[in-house]
């Protein structure tokens, strides 16, 4: 494994962690109001501008199109070699290192680790300059989610016993296309559920549901969670992904269908079974599905004498 | 029968450990959420998915054992995690069909 500076690992990470990075977006944590300049200002201008601001960079912009960056250090060559009437375009750094909106947190951890710059330039899809992102936007955002995760952790150390099967919660990070890791959540159940001695038959039927759902993600979607609650009489499963959706939930649900491509086919996914499987081993099936995500809830009782 | 026992009779290659388990069926096919869905307890999977996740289906469908048809070459992965597992992989050059025959008749499953 190779050593990093920020020391976030698939395999290691807390789940909190690896959600907050890989599952927002840098659009939900950047700085949107942006102080730029206009490439005709002086370098004076400039200067009194990050004096004014407190700010040790800012984006050089024509009708929302990023040209370039300018920092502290350029305004300091300016001023060493006497220059501080020309234009900014002049001292700029150009072609400047930018992010895109639509990139996970993970992507500008990243540059902020093979990059040594302190902020970087956000642009949309059409190349506009929307945001800024520092390091410090990325600290805030995790405090925050930390404080609602943790506070949630918090609760439950309150409220649940943990020693019988009662109230045990897990959850599993699910990424597109990463077939190696799925099946994770639904082994990882079924050892636990055999561990309590349920019955073969209840166990197959978590895991298939389990499984199938965890595949839907890995193959259909862009990502999400698989949350699976074990109280003393069910299982419950809640699958949550950030989308495409699902267009038709009646055709999806029909045995046979699938949009997967011949090369997921050719791995032996893609039968159109695994909605009708999942449908067919439960006790409870619900599915809401919007652009912005399939969340599916599936429960599957546990009879009193397991 | 065990997977011992069963290899004896169908003499096909054994790429992994041989672990002791119970073989009572036999189960053949390609689509995975088929095997999830329908593929009895203790038993051997027939196919040509010859990749790790049909060692994690294999897993939770409670199969014991994997024949890959046709001569299919198993990836790197796949053998420590069949192993892991508890799953003994076969290698045949026959396919499918022809695998499935061999085995009902070792296991004496055609009446
Ligand atoms: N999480 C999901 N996000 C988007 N589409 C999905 C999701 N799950 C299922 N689908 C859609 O429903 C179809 C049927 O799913 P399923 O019955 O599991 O069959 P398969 O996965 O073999 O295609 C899929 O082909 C896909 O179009
Ligand atoms: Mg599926």
């Amino acid at each position: 494994m190779i050593k990093k500076l920020i020391p976030v690992y698939e395999n290691q990470t807390p789940l909190v962690v690896l959600e907050l990075i890989q599952g927002h977006k840098i659009s939900e944590i950047m700085s949107r109001n942006v102080v730029s300049v206009k490439p005709d200002v002086t370098m004076r201008e400039v200067k009194l501008m990050m004096k004014d601001r407190g700010i040790s960079g800012m984006p050089v912009v024509r009708q929302k199109r990023l040209l370039g960056i300018i920092s502290v250090e350029d305004l300091l060559n300016a001023l060493e070699d006497g220059l501080m009437d020309d234009s900014v375009e002049k001292h700029m750094s150009r072609n400047p290192v930018i992010l895109e909106e639509q990139m996970p947190v993970s992507f500008a951890i990243d540059y902020f680790e093979n990059y040594s710059f302190n902020r970087f330039p956000v642009l949309n899809e059409s190349k506009e300059l929307v945001g800024m992102l520092t390091d410090r936007d990325i600290i805030m955002h995790m405090i925050k989610v930390m404080n609602g995760e943790i506070g949630r952790l918090e609760e439950l150390a309150k409220h649940g016993h943990h020693t019988e099967i009662g109230n045990v919660i897990r959850r599993y990070a699910v990424v597109q296309n990463d077939f190696k890791n799925a099946g994770k959540a639904s082994s990882e159940i079924k050892a636990l559920l055999q561990e309590h001695d349920v019955d073969r038959k209840i166990i197959r039927a978590a895991a298939t549901a389990i499984y199938e759902l965890e595949i839907n993600q890995v193959v259909h979607s862009l990502g999400g969670e698989i949350v699976c609650r074990i109280s003393d009489d069910h299982v419950e499963v809640l699958a949550r992904d950030r989308g495409p959706g699902i267009k038709n939930i009646d055709l999806a649900l029909s045995e046979g269908f699938s949009t997967a491509t011949d090369w997921i086919r050719s791995m032996g996914f893609g039968a159109g079974m695994g909605l009708p499987n999942i449908k067919r081993v439960s006790d409870d099936f619900r599915i809401k599905s919007s652009e912005s995500g399939t969340e599916i809830k599936v429960i599957i009782n546990l009879p009193e004498d397991s | 029968m065990n997977i011992k026992e069963l290899n004896d009779k169908l003499k096909f290659e054994l790429l992994t450990k041989c672990p002791d388990s119970e073989i009572k069926k036999a189960y053949t096919s390609d689509l995975l959420s088929d095997v999830m869905g329908n593929a009895p307890d203790d038993s051997v999977l027939i196919t040509i998915q010859a990749h790790k996740n049909t060692i994690a289906v294999a897993s939770l469908a409670g199969i014991n054992a994997i024949i890959l048809c046709n001569n299919r070459k198993a990836p790197e992965d796949m053998l420590p995690a069949a192993e892991s597992e508890c799953i003994a992989i076969l290698q045949t050059g026959l396919n499918q069909f022809d695998a499935s025959v061999t085995v009902a008749r070792a296991l004496d499953l055609c009446s």
